[in-house]
């Protein structure tokens, strides 16, 4: 029996998560998938909005203003790139100059700071591959990017060093409230706890729905991206928007903490939970209206693509609290952009309603700093030579094209919520993230993985469950045979 | 304390640096070092297990370890040392080279002349925008290759291969003898990319259907892959609706091009050719950074192993020949400021209607040998068509070819004394010309 439990290990389960640690709790977090960061907040922009674009007096923008304003420290804190390079809203008609004013308003009534309106040459020579089409610009220095799944990771990381348990590849079928606690049934077996938090991104109204009549509906809506390799990083220095439309934000042309080209997303409400494929005309799109607003983008350098699904409520807001009708149920619900930069905002604010209604007491021994992964490529050659004295496998680089050490591998696994799969590996290391992504270093990653876990090469995974990689070779007429 | 460590830094010791190296000792030069990223030397060779190799160089049929291993031979022989699980990470203007390993940690090493054979690296699926999902069970051609011949998996069971590139007719046979099932293999062009001879053995004999003009429109499965879906594409190459098939499968895998991993030498800044995606060099295979050469696919993506081994050489005794000419103080020892190429009179290769690239790019006819070899590929497939060599605007070669292949890399050999017949040689030319 548990204090909390948390239904989702995204970026707004962890976030929860480690703000509760804080306190004498038990908490759980139940996660279907076999890592953190698996659904929303794993294909996103990795933007650190603002704050100019949600309503006045939203909770959607309050948490937004309030999360951009706590990023700085909380990456200081837990040891995840985060930089605040500033957005530029564009234009592209002298016309639709208003709407930037507008937005401007909007952003000064939310409380976002040093918003001014740039004009076609300040804009151009702030960001000289602007097309020459961009009218103007509305410049939001607050505005940043993040490594979204190092951000997941670090609160996840530092909530479990803190006693939260994390429980994985166990997918929560039903809840039900029964003598004051909730029991959730999942494929793992049963459940209990006093509270429940529904951080379940794109299944968050299902869970809500189980335990109250008062419904909720999620549409998810589908982003298609393209990422482009290092190579085209410096194409745009600030994060490039057009003038937001009902569908949302439009599509960005922004440079990774990393240092990649990021483009997207698309915008397409569908059905399917799991839709996170992409398609021709998606890709087609992005391309297309990247290029409004951003001249000469070399899309030659793509290296990948892929859709992240946005939880998209009907009412256009994040829904946070306790449903009348579920005592001791606690929505995170329609987290959908900004959710991410909102993020650290939301954990504060629904710890406090938890630790509220359980009366919980401080944890004494909180510890609130956590140092990432230890990048060699980040120290001076003598402190990287005295690394690789005391730990050779510091010395041996498997990931080539991100320059990814055997020794980061072996550290991201052993940590605590430590990678398990390839994908684990690279969302942690960046093993595999580059542009020949994870063809040299894939099998190097999996025997790694194998010997660190004690699994054969056969049982490694791609993303957990059925995403095995690669099985035995088959004996003559097509039997598998034994390790051969 | 001498100017510098090594007289040749050989960056790479697949089949490129392995041969460079050989022939740089051969041509007299003193301390060689070769820096091989992985555990071995060999390169792509040693999971190049089919036979097919060595032609035109041993005379005889050889598997690529069995390649491989006449070069370590050849390099063992000559002590020259070799590096392996060393990482170069950097490469100066200067040829200080900066590597890591795990018993020497990070190092520097001055070399006089360096050889770039870093050789090349599949496109991956992102390059291509082949939308769907992103499962386990999509392999590069050559990941598959490696899992398969070298680690001793089964990428999978139910295959479609997209790309007709010789490594990817290659594996259609491959996974067919470990008793996988092929089920097609797809290219977007209406010809294929690999060579006559790989299309015959490695599909024709086992019954695998080609699908030319094709390509993956639709990937499925979230976890491990359960399908693909083709379609036809048009001469523009996109996909005409209404001719999608559907194939369920566990496996793709993709050989869609190779593009030469030129990430150290953009480092250094040298001059690049767009089309080839490597160096530009001229006659000796040097860069327009003196003493820096390039060899092997880094130069450009060859076809025949034997080509590399050839072109290879030339750049190691070039090296050789630079380090020494600086030993005894013919070259300034002033880093970049030797005798840069472009101080001297070049005469340009041009790639004229038909040709894709040349390599090399430019040539000092006072610089080269008697004869020299030029190799270029053609932009489309051409039946009895003739290869045209213009010097200025006169034709000086005229030579009949029954079939010419983008995926078949051609030469042609300039004669000296027929390039100094011309007082001002401004351009070659290369063409191909319909009959």
């Amino acid at each position: 029996m548990y204090d909390v439990c948390i239904i989702g290990a995204g970026v707004t389960g962890c976030a929860i998560a480690r703000e509760l640690s804080r306190y004498r709790a038990s908490v759980c977090v139940v996660e279907r998938c076999e890592d953190v960061c698996c659904g929303t907040s794993k294909a996103n922009s990795a933007i650190v909005h603002a704050g100019y674009d949600a309503a006045n007096g939203s909770l959607m923008a309050r948490l937004n203003v309030k999360g951009n304003a706590m990023m700085g420290a909380l990456a200081q804190e837990l040891d995840f790139p985060f930089l605040r390079n500033g957005s530029l809203v564009t234009c592209l008609r002298e016309a639709d100059i208003p709407g930037l004013e507008a937005l401007l308003d909007r952003g000064r009534k939310n409380g976002v700071t040093g918003l001014r309106i740039l004009s076609r040459e300040e804009a151009h020579a702030v960001e000289p591959n602007l097309s020459d089409a961009v009218a103007a610009a509305l410049y939001a220095p607050s505005g940043g990017i993040v490594c979204p799944f190092l951000l997941t990771i670090a609160l996840a990381e530092n909530a479990a060093v803190n006693g939260v348990t994390f429980r994985f590849d166990t997918n929560v079928k039903e809840i039900r409230r029964e003598n004051g606690q909730y029991i959730l049934e999942t494929g793992q077996g049963q459940i209990k706890s006093r509270l429940v938090v529904n951080a379940a991104g794109v299944y968050a109204d299902v869970f809500h729905n189980m335990v109250s009549e008062d419904k909720i509906h999620i549409t998810p809506r589908r982003g298609e991206y393209c990422l482009l390799d290092r190579s085209a990083g410096g194409h745009v220095r600030h994060t490039i928007f057009t003038l937001p439309t009902e569908r949302g934000k439009g599509v960005l042309v922004t440079p990774t903490v990393h240092g990649n080209l990021l483009t997207g997303p698309t915008a397409t409400d569908i059905t399917d939970r799991e839709g996170t494929d992409t398609t021709r005309a998606g890709l087609d799109e992005v391309m297309e209206k990247a290029a409004q607003a951003v001249r000469d983008i070399p899309f030659r350098e793509t290296i990948t693509s892929f859709s992240g699904l946005r939880a998209h409520e009907d009412g256009h807001d994040f829904i946070i609290g306790e449903p009348a009708d579920a005592p001791g149920f606690f929505d995170a619900a329609g987290i959908e952009s900004p959710g991410l930069t909102a993020a650290p905002a939301i954990g504060v604010m629904v710890a406090d309603l938890l630790r509220d209604r359980l009366r919980l007491q401080k944890n004494d021994s909180f510890r609130a700093r956590r140092k990432g992964i230890l990048r060699p490529a980040d120290l001076c050659v003598e402190d990287r030579n005295e690394l690789i004295r005391k730990h050779p496998a510091y010395g041996t680089i498997v990931c080539r094209c991100e320059s990814v050490t055997e020794g980061e591998i072996i550290d991201a696994i052993r940590r605590p919520v430590g990678a398990r799969s390839l994908d684990g590996v690279k969302r942690r290391t960046r093993a595999g993230m580059g542009r020949c992504q994870s063809d040299f270093c894939s099998p190097r990653v999996m025997e790694i993985l194998a010997r660190e876990l004690g699994i054969p090469m056969e049982a490694v995974t791609k993303c957990g469950g059925a995403s095995r990689v690669v099985g035995k070779r088959m004996e003559k007429g097509g039997q598998e045979g034994t390790a051969s | 304390m001498k100017a510098y460590d090594y007289d040749i830094v050989v960056i790479g010791g697949g089949p490129a640096g392995l041969a460079a190296a050989v022939a740089a000792r051969d041509a007299g030069a003193g301390d060689i070092l070769i820096l091989e990223r992985d555990r071995e030397p060999g390169g792509i060779l040693n999971q190049c297990i089919h036979n097919g190799f060595g032609l035109h160089t041993f005379r005889e049929e050889l598997t690529g370890p069995e390649y491989a291993a006449r070069f370590i031979a050849m390099v063992r022989e000559r002590h020259i040392t070799c590096l392996t699980e060393t990482m170069v990470t950097d490469i100066d203007r200067d040829k200080t080279v900066t590597a890591v390993n795990r018993t020497q940690g990070v190092f520097r090493i001055r070399a006089c002349a360096v050889v770039l054979a870093m050789g090349c690296r599949e496109r991956a699926r992102g390059a291509l925008h082949i939308p769907g999902y992103r499962p386990a069970g999509i392999f590069s051609a050559g990941t598959a290759q490696r899992l398969v011949n070298m680690e001793g998996y089964l990428p999978g069971r139910e295959v479609v291969i997209l790309g007709s590139g010789d490594i990817g007719l290659i594996m259609a046979r491959r996974m067919t003898l470990e008793g996988a099932k092929v089920k097609v293999v797809a290219e977007l062009l209406p010809y294929s990319g690999g060579l006559k001879r790989n299309i015959v053995q490695c599909l024709d004999d086992f019954g695998i259907p080609l699908k030319l003009s094709h390509t993956v429109v639709a990937i499925r499965g979230r976890e491990r892959v359960e399908g693909v879906t083709l379609a036809q594409v048009d001469a523009a190459g996109k996909p005409v609706p209404g001719t999608e098939e559907d194939y369920a499968c566990d496996t793709l895998l993709l050989s869609v091009g190779l593009i030469p991993e030129n990430e150290l030498t953009r480092g250094m800044g040298v001059e690049m050719d767009a089309v080839t995606a490597g160096p530009a060099v001229n006659e000796s295979l040097e860069t327009n950074l003196p003493g820096v050469f390039a060899c092997g696919n880094v130069l450009h993506v060859h076809d025949l192993v034997d080509y590399v081994s050839e072109e290879a050489a030339c750049a190691g005794r070039n090296a050789a020949i630079f380090a020494e000419k600086r030993r005894i103080g013919e070259i300034a020892d002033s880093g970049p400021q030797g005798v840069a190429s472009g101080c001297e009179p070049e005469t340009v290769l041009v790639p004229g209607p038909g040709v894709r690239y040349t390599v090399p790019q430019r040539i000092r006819t006072e610089r080269m040998g008697e004869r020299l070899t030029v190799r270029f590929r053609a932009g489309a497939v051409y039946r009895d068509a003739y290869i045209g060599v213009y010097c200025n605007e006169e034709r000086v070669i005229h030579r009949r070819k029954p079939v010419i292949a983008p995926g078949e890399m051609e030469t042609i050999i300039l004669e000296k004394r027929l390039l100094t017949a011309y007082s001002n040689l401004q351009q070659i030319t290369i063409t191909i010309e319909e009959a």
